[in-house]
């Protein structure tokens, strides 16, 4: 399959199908992976995949110092990353006749399982130009979606404001989970703006709310559950179920999950008469 | 208690310049009184309320915040309220998520032509915020010590 993989790049930059190869590197120690960009075919066996590739590589597809220099970006996605694709696409982000999905068959990343992949039912990813790779013993049916959500939705809403009080004392406003994410592609993000301050910008929590409410909500009825906010977190904060309410949501109220169906209108920005309004009086 | 410690609620209205705007203003020339404890802020459409604003709302002291708008049908922008609709449905989610209290945002549609049905609504929150008291939630999380 890595062989597969590296020789389908090495065509795409020999015939310049593609100008640059967003895909996964060894890290130099350790089992880990990280993201490196190919430009000349004969380093194509930089390339490597494993369950450790964690990185959702569509997040540079929109980066600017990318689109500046390359105009023919290649991009190795997993099923989670293509459905990512698919909203950048549906949101007028990334041109799709410029640039190639190499899709890979994907049992799962981590060791342990990460917890998106429990629930996951894109292994082989979907609405890419080529997918490398089976799916070998393939899960049995995928855990329920919401499990994690459902289960903290349990506690009563005092009990998951003190929760939320404790984890987001720790957020020290890094905004990693900002810059990892794929849906986060402003040019200029509200956190960021002064005149007048929008959110708090002091690790404090007032502003820890105001952002974390703004970040979560930004990607309602987008967020593909990539998670790499919470992978990426440096504070552990479970990030995972603010992201998760939303979709499930999006789901319960508009029968809608981002990324999966190319032509389906976004939920957020399109409409029903039928909308359910029993919260309005 | 003396008078001056009797809890008054602080209250937030956003609303739309069509509808619910209009019917705070036809409540006020048929002099409806409601209660002095409602902050009127007016915007375009509902479809420009930003959840923001009630973060803000809450970060700035509220006990208590309104959003209102035209009924479905009646929008001046057409569609402006059913986009409303759809984000806020989204937006009481993750809130709930985070362990907000939901009886203290109101949703309401109130048309221009209901000046009576805005004292109603304002009076009722009124009320009802001032049976739950001050939102102290909201204030642990603004005066909580630097972390």
């Amino acid at each position: 399959m890595l062989e597969q993989l590296r020789q389908t790049c090495r065509e795409l930059l020999e015939e310049k199908k593609a100008d640059v190869i967003i895909g996964y590197g060894q890290d130099t120690e350790g089992p880990g992976t990280h993201p490196v960009f190919i430009t000349k075919p004969e380093d194509v066996a930089q390339l490597v995949w494993s369950d450790r590739c964690f990185a959702n590589l569509t997040v540079y597809l929109t980066n600017k110092l990318i689109l500046a220099t390359y105009c023919r970006p290649a991009v190795i996605v997993k099923g989670c990353d293509a459905r990512a694709l698919v909203v950048l696409e549906k949101d007028s982000q990334v041109n799709r006749e410029t640039m190639t999905a190499i899709g890979l068959a994907c049992a799962g990343v981590g060791e342990p399982r990460a917890a998106k992949c429990a629930a996951c039912d894109v292994h082989m990813p979907r609405h890419t130009d080529l997918v490398i790779g089976e799916v070998e013993n393939a899960p049995v049916a995928p855990s329920p979606r919401y499990a994690a959500l459902e289960e903290f939705m349990m506690k009563t809403p005092p009990e998951r404001l003190q929760y939320w009080l404790g984890e987001l004392s720790r957020c020290v406003k890094c905004y990693a989970c900002r810059q990892v994410c794929p849906m986060c592609y402003c040019e200029r993000c509200l956190a960021d703006k002064n005149r007048p301050t929008c959110i708090d910008t002091s690790a404090h929590l007032k502003g820890n709310f105001a952002w974390q409410i703004t970040r979560a909500f930004h990607q309602a009825a987008r967020c593909v559950g990539c998670d790499e906010c919470t992978r990426v977190c440096p504070a552990g904060i479970d990030l995972r179920l603010l992201n998760l309410s939303l979709a499930r949501a999006a789901e319960a109220n508009f029968a809608f999950r981002p990324g999966l169906d190319r032509d389906a209108a976004p939920a957020v920005g399109s409409y029903s008469l039928q909308d359910k309004e029993n919260f309005i009086q | 208690m003396s008078e001056t410690n009797v809890f008054e609620p602080k209250i937030i209205a956003y609303v739309c310049n069509w509808c619910t705007y209009l019917g705070a203003d036809l409540a006020g020339t048929n002099r409806i009184e409601y209660p002095s404890n409602v902050r009127i802020v007016r915007l375009p459409c509902t479809g420009r309320i930003d959840f923001n604003l009630i973060v803000k709302g809450f970060e700035m002291g509220a006990d208590a915040i309104l959003v209102s708008g035209c009924h479905p049908g009646d929008c001046h922008y057409t569609a402006g309220n059913y986009h409303a609709r759809r984000r806020w449905t989204l937006f009481r989610e993750l809130l709930a998520t985070l362990g907000i209290d939901l009886e203290r945002i109101h949703f309401t549609w109130i048309s221009a032509a209901e000046g009576k049905r805005f004292a109603q609504v304002i009076t009722d929150i009124t009320e009802q915020t001032r049976r739950m008291g001050p939102y102290e939630d909201y204030r642990k999380i603004c005066e909580a010590p630097q972390c």
